[in-house]
């Protein structure tokens, strides 16, 4: 094991390989820290605002007249909600010092995004079929997939989180669903409301943000 | 000439490494080389700072380290009480859990300043230039 004692000590030494090390040496710190850090820039305020913009959504889901008003009306919560999520994470990590995608930022993205996409192709699949009633289990399940992937990079709330909408999406899909029934709109409140308000609170709570 | 400058700038950075933590800078990066500055053990200490703990596993994994590597660099600085080292079982498998002291945030963070000062002096000095 060779120590770097020496070489930091003897007075021939350039300043410049002295300061190029220094710079070298809080690199390497800096980059070991975001490798081994969680991402803890999911923010809790951020999570209870997506859940209130989602109970807002089914009360306005539930006078939809249509199939298309319906799907319009959760494609623009959806929309809010994403803007909502991006604006308050970045707030958080800015709060923190620190950029959103870097280390372990950068893996909770990846790791959330192609469930996502999936979510997104099917739900184009599956309009084009007229199998509405299959949107809130699939929109759930698929959003509970990526929270769970998303959220072995996070603290411990976000995983669970993520299980707990797969389990809602679960039940959306054996049971009654329908997008004019109560049901559609039940599920999708729970889901994407309650879970959201509950876990944004807990994450508040325990990590801040 | 240009060497007595470089020499200058050297002694200027080595002051401000013993001025970050009020002691000698022969005795301060002395011992800031023995214990942290050494890449694996930075690399663990610089791990631990950001989670609460982490398993021998996990550490390993994370630095890419053998376990031979790992156990002798951890056990210097848990002599050092730099980290707590727990031992348990988790179910029949033995677990080993690293934990940073206060004491081991305390050199990490007189590590980094002695580094910010290095960096620092040299940018005076060849401001002064």
């Amino acid at each position: 094991m060779t120590s770097p004692v020496r070489e930091l000590h003897p007075k021939t030494e350039s300043p410049v390989a002295l300061h190029d090390r220094a710079m070298d040496n809080l690199r390497y710190i800096r980059e070991t820290m975001e490798r081994s850090g969680s991402f803890t820039h999911v923010s809790g305020l951020g999570g209870v605002a997506m859940g209130l913009v989602a109970c807002g959504a089914a009360a306005l889901a539930w006078t939809a007249s249509t199939p298309t008003e319906w799907v319009t009306v959760w494609l623009v919560a959806a929309g809010i909600s994403l803007g909502i999520a991006v604006l308050f994470m970045a707030r958080k990590s800015k709060a923190e010092g620190a950029t959103l995608l870097t280390g372990p930022g950068r893996k909770f993205a990846w790791s959330v995004t192609p469930p996502l996409v999936a979510g997104a192709i099917l739900t184009v699949a599956l309009v084009r079929a007229g199998a509405i009633d299959m949107l809130p289990g699939m929109w759930l399940l698929l959003y509970g997939t990526g929270i769970v992937a998303g959220g072995s990079h996070s603290v411990r709330p976000v995983p669970i989180m993520g299980a707990g909408f797969m389990a809602v999406g679960v039940a959306a899909l054996l049971a009654p669903s329908a997008w004019d029934s109560v049901w559609g709109n039940v599920w999708m409140a729970v889901g994407f409301g309650g879970l959201h308000v509950i876990f944004g609170a807990i994450i508040w709570r325990k990590h801040g943000g | 000439m240009a060497r007595q400058s470089a020499l200058q700038r050297t002694d200027a950075a080595e002051r401000s490494l013993g001025a970050v933590e009020g002691r000698s800078p022969e005795a301060g990066a002395l011992e800031l080389d023995r214990l942290i500055h050494e890449r694996v053990r930075l690399g663990i200490v610089s791990s631990l700072a950001v989670n609460g703990s982490l398993t021998f596993t996990d550490l390993r994994d994370l630095l890419g380290i053998t376990d031979g590597n790992l156990s002798a660099h951890a056990r210097k600085l848990e002599e050092a009480g730099y980290v707590q080292c727990a031992k348990s079982h988790d179910g029949r498998a033995p677990k080993t859990e690293f934990r940073l002291t206060p004491k081991g945030r305390i050199e990490l963070q007189a590590y980094l300043d002695h580094m910010e000062a290095i960096i620092q002096a040299t940018r005076t000095q060849n401001g002064e230039d």
